[in-house]
């Protein structure tokens, strides 16, 4: 909320600078966000009295004013119509510079002398009009500059309110706050208004049919109004914060908001049937054309300001075209009302309707306020308008706004919050200048009871007032000292122990961390070529989605890496080595929070390392990744993890991919993309992917290592190269040596896998290391052999192997 | 004798001096030392020599014999050891190439920063938690004072799911299920990601936070202070200027708004801080009652308190980074930078 400075000192006196001002403010809780300092765009120019006004000999448009200063007298040739003898205005002499930096000089025109210039609101940047010279009030003594006079030097302050303090958003609120920080006296505007002739009852009618969304309407009638333009200083002012001067009836209504807090409205009598307001609900669908032009349609919950017959404003937040104060406008009839908050946030939030009045109204205004702010108002468009205002006002009130009274304050809890004693003769004093009544409390020592103010919609309990007295005691006074806590055990969380194992295993081997955003676009699933009834499919849809790029949230992070290799492929690196640890949701039925899974993915394509001397070109493939996968599985001691091809992921190479099992049970997949995959996405190259359940890795993770002692007799290998079909799996010769459970078979490793020139086409060649070992004896040639041969027989006769 | 003796060992020893390789120092060893060589040659003339100066000069042939034959093993010693110096610098590898292995690979900013300050908590006894990211209106907003029609509602622009079911726009309904599961003691602390609808050079629409809790017996506004104060000087350094300033969580009363000088200009005001000299840091107050009423604690009997913050922003100020959406662009060219 913008607030001027040179309004501010109204109703109060800032003896500081602007910049301790809003400091102080700051650090009351009225964060002042920025200052901006308002210069004229003009020097030099001075108040000044027209002494006469001749024509000019030579020029039929021109005319010859003799202009005084007091000091000084100047000829003038001007051109302007609206100007007599006597008039007061602004005169830029000789040597003035007007706004572009245009300095006035000493000339001649059409022979006359003319050693400076009168001026308009436009010329001196003070407004649109360029009719003719501004006429300034005519009590202004001549000689005065006229930056200071009309106050052109002033400083806005951009304050941020929090939601809390609706009580704030006006400049008397400001002026409120500031008295209290610094021990001042607020100068409340003052509410008298001078009434004359007929009596409203006799002109209008409120009637209000839903109280609880309008518990309040009060209105005025303003008769004999002349409409124009407002005064220079009440447009000066309310430009200064933001609004746009309309004329001297709608601007009086925001200088008023915009003083008091209390939104206001003004209705043209003419056009209000039955010269009735019926504050009502609006009827489901009903069409209304509000200020701004708009037809909005309305639902059953909105409420209406209506005359006898029809619609005229929405409650609280705009007014409508058809009741708008027009050039021609006699007779207003002034609102001023207490809107339930609820229902006006309700209201505009489904219009999509936020303005100064419902953002006032759906925090809440001072329900107590709404008089004086009407009387302010009324009183205001008499005095520009030259109307004058009905006797008594229509007060509606049929549903109290409840206020808070009798608040009990114990000092104690004030320094059992705090962790400070705060005097109580500061906590009363504190209170008092935030216009609370005070009294003890009957009930003993260091009690109170509290009333705040009516505007102080934000206080009800106890925390609330120590909340205050913190804030104008000042946190700062508060000392710094750190708790004295209970020892208990922490809370162990398996997941977050996993996840950083997992990243820790990840960036050694080489990837770098992303992370990208948990929405993709819903098309995902069908770029990866995700089956019907595949899991994934169930996508939690965002109702109000920024882009349709983040409509969903997703149920695989593939589809973001792979995104991120395009992208980085764009700006020309094709070597990519990454991981995100992030979570992917699977809708659940309608009410129920979606499944949430914690998930590792990852993708590397490109160079296996850095392009670099000692190992060009090489690339990375399956086996890479499949590395890294293994050593989280290891890592983790996940026990019975297997690879198997035959359960295949739709997006994945058939041939060169695998789902991870941990026992029977699914935990990810590993593979290379799909190349239809690749093309509908516009990549390149070979990328290898994985995917693993974080959840499901540390439900199986134990951490636990058992010891064992290390063999103190030695081994004895044997190497046998199986000659097999090349779809033939090395994993099922080792599962089948496995199946023996020979206790003396300590481990079997794959030492060569072949194909190619001198076998046969279609088979391949797998080199296999038996180990044995036993932990009583050392082995004998012949012992080994006799094992190692069933072993080798059974593996033969089981695949159809050949040994080599 | 003993002068023709003298003069062997002398012309020996000059010889030695310049002998350059095995081979002449072999021969040396032969000519002189040898079988046949020439101080045997001069023992065998024993007899030339008055007899009672005879063991007096066997002990000096001896000398010689052991002084030279020494002198010539260091010799061959050292030449052995400067001809295997020879072959090993010829297997000389250039140590300017690049090491072998992979580089380890870097982890996100965001990561790390989330890292050290779950770290520093966890020092103060702080357990890390978590909770989902797709939340309940009711943990998100209504059980955290934040009621439906409420202008706070505002304060965070919000992703709806369902009606009663948002994207968390903070980490602040993971307070709410943890005091819902555990009585106090509590000191939690929960990173994750939230969303917000939003997008800008200083908004992305998912950015990360961490919420901190502590509730016991006894604990106050001034505790607050002093945690906060203690995280941030390890953050940002010991010299590290804070203030606390009042300000509106509906969450949290006292509520408390926490500056730091401004690390770029040091107080004296320029664009990062907005001229102001701080910059906003972090969110925090004194649990409300009303959050303890809705999880069944007595306010009379626990207080605590409650802290939020944004790591990005904590990411962009300690690296200098200017404009967020940088984080989520994933290009290795600025992740690699960490």
């Amino acid at each position: 909320m913008l607030i001027s400075l040179e309004w501010l000192r109204d109703y109060v006196d800032v003896d500081v600078s602007p910049e301790e001002l809003a400091e102080r403010l700051t650090m009351a809780g009225l964060e002042v966000d920025s200052l901006t300092g308002i210069g004229p765009a003009v020097s030099g120019v001075r108040v000044a009295r027209i002494s006469s006004v001749k024509p000019h000999p030579d020029a039929d448009n021109l005319s010859v004013c003799e202009v005084t200063t007091g000091e000084a007298t100047y000829p003038v040739v001007c051109g302007a119509k609206n100007i007599r003898a006597g008039d007061i205005i602004p005169l830029a002499p000789a040597g003035a510079t007007l706004p572009g930096g245009l300095v006035v000089r000493s000339t001649k025109i059409r022979g006359e002398l003319s050693e400076g210039m009168l001026c308009s609101e436009a010329e001196l940047g003070l407004g649109d009009d360029a009719s003719g010279i501004m006429l300034l009030p005519s009590d202004l003594p001549p000689g005065k500059e006229l930056a200071d006079v009309l106050a052109l030097n002033d400083t806005v302050l951009d304050i941020g309110v929090t939601p809390n303090r609706p009580d704030c958003l006006s400049v008397v609120g400001i002026a409120r706050e500031w008295a209290a920080i610094a021990g001042k006296k607020v100068r409340y505007p003052s509410p008298a208004v001078r009434e004359s002739g007929e009596d409203i009852s006799g002109i209008a009618a409120v009637s209000i049919e839903d109280p609880d969304l309008c518990p309040r309407y009060t209105a005025r009638i303003i008769k004999g109004v002349k409409i124009g333009p407002s005064p220079f200083w009440m447009r000066r002012r309310l430009e200064r914060v933001g609004f746009r001067p309309i004329n001297n009836i709608v601007d009086v209504t925001n200088f008023v908001m915009v003083e008091t807090g209390q939104p206001l409205h003004a209705f043209d009598l003419r056009f209000l049937e039955e010269g009735r307001i019926v504050v009502r609900r609006a009827r489901e669908g009903e069409r209304f054309v509000s200020l701004d032009g708009k037809e909005r349609t309305l639902r059953a919950d909105t409420l209406m300001i209506c005359d006898g017959v029809k619609p005229v404003a929405i409650g609280g937040v705009m007014g409508g075209l058809n009741s708008e104060v027009r050039s021609d406008t006699e007779t207003i009839l002034l609102e001023s009302a207490y809107f339930n908050p609820s229902s006006i946030r309700r209201t505009s939030r489904a219009l999509a309707m936020g303005t100064d009045a419902s953002f006032r109204f759906e925090r809440g205004i001072d329900p107590e306020g709404v008089i004086r702010a009407l009387d302010r108002a009324a009183g205001l468009m008499a005095e520009l308008s030259g109307g004058e205002v009905c006797a008594n006002v229509i007060d509606q009130y049929p549903r109290k706004v409840e206020a808070a009274c009798d608040i009990p304050l114990r000092v104690g809890r004030v320094r059992d919050i705090l962790g400070t004693v705060v005097p109580e003769g500061e906590i009363v004093r504190i209170l008092k200048s935030l216009e609370m009544a005070v009294r003890p409390d009957g009930g003993g020592e260091g009690a109170f009871k509290v009333t705040p103010p009516t505007f102080r919609v934000d206080i009800a309990r106890e925390i609330d007032l120590i909340e205050e007295i913190a804030r104008l005691y000042g946190y700062d006074q508060v000392p710094v000292t750190m708790p004295a806590v209970s020892v208990v055990a922490g809370i162990a969380d398996k997941k977050r122990m996993v996840a950083e194992r997992v990243r820790e295993i990840m960036t050694g081997a080489g990837y770098g961390e992303v992370i990208n955003y948990s929405f993709i676009a819903p098309q995902a699933v069908d770029q990866l070529g995700l089956g019907d009834t595949d899991e994934r499919r169930r996508q939690v849809e965002i109702r109000n989605p920024l882009t349709e790029e983040q409509a969903v949230m997703r149920t695989t992070m593939i589809y973001s890496l792979l995104l991120n290799a395009k992208r980085n492929a764009a700006v020309g690196r094709f070597d990519l080595k990454i991981f995100e640890t992030g979570r992917t949701f699977i809708r659940s039925e309608e009410g129920r929070l979606p499944l949430e899974h914690n998930r590792l993915a990852c993708l590397v394509t490109g160079l296996r390392y850095e392009d670099r001397w000692h190992s060009r070109d090489l690339r990375a493939d399956f086996y890479d990744l499949k590395g890294c996968v293994e050593n989280i599985l290891d890592t983790l001691r996940i026990p019975a993890p297997s690879f198997r091809s035959d359960v295949r992921e739709a997006f994945l190479h058939p041939g060169k991919s695998c789902s991870v099992f941990c026992g029977d049970r699914q935990v990810g997949f590993l593979g290379e993309v799909h190349p239809d995959v690749l093309s509908r996405l516009d990549l390149t190259g070979t990328i290898v992917v994985c995917e693993l359940d974080m959840d499901l890795l540390a439900n199986n993770y134990s951490g636990k290592a058992l010891f064992r002692n290390p063999p103190r007799f030695p081994s004895s290998s044997r190497d046998v190269a199986f000659l097999v079909r090349r779809e033939t799996e090395a994993g099922e010769l080792i599962r089948l040596a496995a199946d023996f459970h020979e206790e003396l078979l300590e481990k079997v490793q794959i030492f060569d896998v072949y194909e190619g020139q001198n076998l046969p086409v279609g088979m391949k060649s797998i080199g296999l290391r038996f180990s044995y070992r036993s932990s009583e004896r050392t082995l004998t040639d012949e012992g080994v052999n006799e094992i190692h041969g069933r072993i080798v027989q059974k593996i033969v006769h089981s695949t159809g192997a050949s040994i080599r | 004798m003993r002068e023709e003796l003298r003069a062997l060992w002398e012309r020996t020893l000059a010889e030695l001096r310049n002998a350059g390789t095995e081979e002449e120092l072999l021969e040396i060893r032969t000519r002189c030392l040898g079988r046949k060589g020439l101080l045997t040659g001069l023992l065998r003339n024993v007899g030339t020599v008055p007899p009672e100066e005879r063991p007096e000069f066997g002990r000096e042939c001896n000398e010689v014999k052991e002084d030279l034959s020494a002198r010539i093993d260091e010799l061959l010693a050292e030449l052995a050891a400067a001809k295997r110096e020879e072959v090993l610098l010829g297997e000389r590898l250039d140590v300017t190439l690049p090491g072998r292995g992979v580089r380890h690979g870097r982890l996100h900013p965001v990561t790390q920063v989330k890292e050290e300050i779950c770290r520093i908590f966890s020092g103060l006894g702080f357990s890390v938690v978590e909770g989902p990211e797709v939340e309940l209106d009711y943990y998100n907003f209504e059980a955290l004072n934040i009621p439906k029609d409420h202008p706070a509602r505002e304060m965070q622009d919000t992703f709806y799911i369902e009606d009663d079911i948002v994207l968390r726009t903070h980490t602040s309904p993971v307070q709410v299920r943890i005091m819902e599961k555990v009585r106090p003691p509590v000191r939690v602390l929960s990173p994750g990601r939230v969303y917000r609808r939003d997008s800008d050079v200083s908004h992305t629409p998912m950015f990360h936070q961490i919420e901190g809790l502590l509730v016991d017996r006894g604990i106050t506004f001034g505790d607050l202070k002093g945690v906060l104060t203690v995280f941030l000087k390890q953050v940002f350094g010991e010299d590290t200027a804070l203030r606390f300033r009042p300000s509106f969580f509906p969450f949290t009363e006292p509520s408390a708004e926490v500056d730091i000088r401004c690390v770029m200009c040091g107080g004296r005001g320029c664009r990062v801080c907005g001229q102001s000299g701080w910059l906003e840091i972090l969110g925090s107050g004194m649990v409300d009652p009303e959050v303890f009423r809705n999880v069944g604690y007595d306010a009379e009997e626990f207080t605590g308190f409650a802290f939020g913050l944004g790591l990005e922003r904590i990411a962009m100020l300690k690296f200098g980074i200017s404009d967020i959406r940088l984080f989520f662009d994933n290009e290795m060219r600025f992740l690699e930078q960490f």
